[in-house]
């Protein structure tokens, strides 16, 4: 438990999917001009993240390294991607219409956030483990929630001010998401295993 | 143009034009493809597409250059090939076709990095694999490709992808000379431009305090800032403002 809350801690704030790697950005960007939609696509990201990267790691465990062919991991993933992404949508339309209504269109828009193929590649280059892997989707899809409401809730309040022609939207968007890209680093220096009550090395 | 004798076979003359009078293979038409993806209609600075696996490469020249070839080589064989299978695509399931078209193009040049260049494999890491959802792959798809004839598909490719690749390739240069004092640190060509040097490094403008220049430049030191990811963000506002304060049809009014 203590490990898994070291991760989740770790992918959420201080190794951050959008502020630290800049995956996912496109929809970041194109999608954080007011709250209500960044909040539907951040709920979006942590339910698809975490479902699909404990599906990677038994793919790529049981499949991919017992017959050697790993170079199909590519396709592999993006393949449980879309097709998960596909059926959660199914899935969540017929049982839960509401919150199907709150995901709307964001969900299709999914397959091709960087964030998630981005999570499973990095699971694999870090050598996790399932509950690892598990703890790892959950937390880069919670920080990637966070930092977009926290972009889009900036970008509302900045609409009123007096931003240069050239600089107003794709520029400050472009800008903030710098300033909060420095402004995450100073959590850099946290030891996760405070947090978890745990003591020991941080993994890597 | 090398790949025009191979492509020959993709061009079909327009079928209103009396017979005997096809296409420039290379017209005005054509060159637009190329052209307008470079500036005004930028993939990164005005669509915003394809921002995600991009930065974080950007801190060195050489691995941001590796990349930029890696991502031409595949929008371009990747609107080739959907355009040839557009007609037999189903509406359907045409993102899950496009997305193995992607991913088997990327598969080869992951595993050609691999073998010629591992060094850079080793920096570029996941975000080779990350071409696959880079959003202008998709966006030329969906949005050209899928409509349009095989050799313009292919140009609208190579443009798209030389657009992103300047963008890259700008940033990388500005960031590695301002952050390392080096430009193309890593590949055989590594030239060291400004800093102290020392006595396994000569630099091109030396700034240790005792030497030749030293004493005017003795107030250079790196800076930083440019080594964080974030600088990445900053250097493409300011490319986005210069871009903008030119040409004022581009700015977002909403």
């Amino acid at each position: 438990m203590g490990e898994f809350l070291n991760i989740f801690i770790k992918s959420a704030f201080i190794e951050n999917m959008v502020l630290a790697y800049f995956l996912g950005m496109c929809s970041f960007l194109a999608v954080s001009k007011t709250l209500s939609t960044a909040t539907g696509l951040g709920m979006a990201v942590i339910f698809v993240l975490g479902i699909t990267m404990p599906i990677n790691w038994l793919i790529n465990e049981y499949i991919l390294i017992p017959a050697e062919l790993e170079f199909l991991r590519f396709i592999l993933f993006i393949a449980v991607i879309a097709s998960t992404v596909q059926l959660v949508e199914m899935v969540v339309e017929k049982f839960s219409p509401g919150l199907y209504a709150a995901l709307g269109i964001f969900l299709p828009l999914i397959t091709v956030n960087c964030a998630i193929l981005g999570g499973s590649l990095f699971m694999v280059s870090r050598e996790y483990n399932l509950s690892e892997s598990i703890a790892f989707g959950l937390g880069g899809g919670f920080g990637w929630f966070l930092a977009i409401i926290a972009l889009a809730a900036i970008r509302e309040r900045i609409r009123y001010s007096n931003v240069p022609p050239a600089m107003r939207g794709l520029g400050m968007a472009f800008l903030i998401t710098g300033l909060m890209g420095i402004a995450f680093l100073s959590l850099t220096g946290i030891d996760p295993a405070v947090f978890a009550g745990w003591s020991g090395n941080v993994a890597e | 143009m090398a790949e025009s004798t191979e492509l020959k076979t993709g061009v079909v003359a327009d079928p209103k034009k009396p017979a005997g009078e096809k296409d420039p293979l290379f017209g005005k038409k054509e060159k637009i493809l190329i052209t307008d993806p470079l500036l005004d209609n930028n993939p990164i600075t005005i669509q915003v597409l394809g921002v995600c696996s991009a930065l974080a490469v950007t801190s060195l020249v050489y691995p941001s250059l590796v990349m930029a070839v890696a991502v031409v080589f595949v929008t371009a064989f990747s609107s080739l090939a959907t355009s040839l299978m557009r007609n037999i695509i189903p509406k359907a399931v045409r993102l899950i076709v496009q997305l193995v078209i992607i991913a088997t193009l990327v598969t080869l040049v992951n595993e050609a990095l691999k073998v010629l260049a591992f060094p850079v494999y080793k920096q570029l890491s996941v975000y080779i694999g990350l071409i696959i959802t880079n959003c202008i792959v998709m966006g030329r798809l969906e949005a050209f490709a899928m409509a349009n004839k095989p050799w313009r598909a292919f140009l609208d490719g190579v443009g798209n992808g030389l657009g992103y690749g300047l963008i890259l390739v700008a940033v990388g240069v500005v960031r590695e000379l301002f952050g390392k004092g080096s430009l193309f640190a890593g590949s055989p060509i590594a030239m060291n431009i400004i800093g102290p040097s020392g006595d396994t490094t000569q630099y091109w403008i030396n700034t240790a305090a005792d030497s030749g220049l030293g004493s005017f430049f003795g107030w250079y030191a790196n800076n930083n800032l440019m080594v964080l990811p974030a600088a990445a963000m900053f250097v493409i506002a300011v490319f986005i403002w210069i871009q903008r304060s030119y040409n004022s049809k581009l700015v977002d009014v909403s």
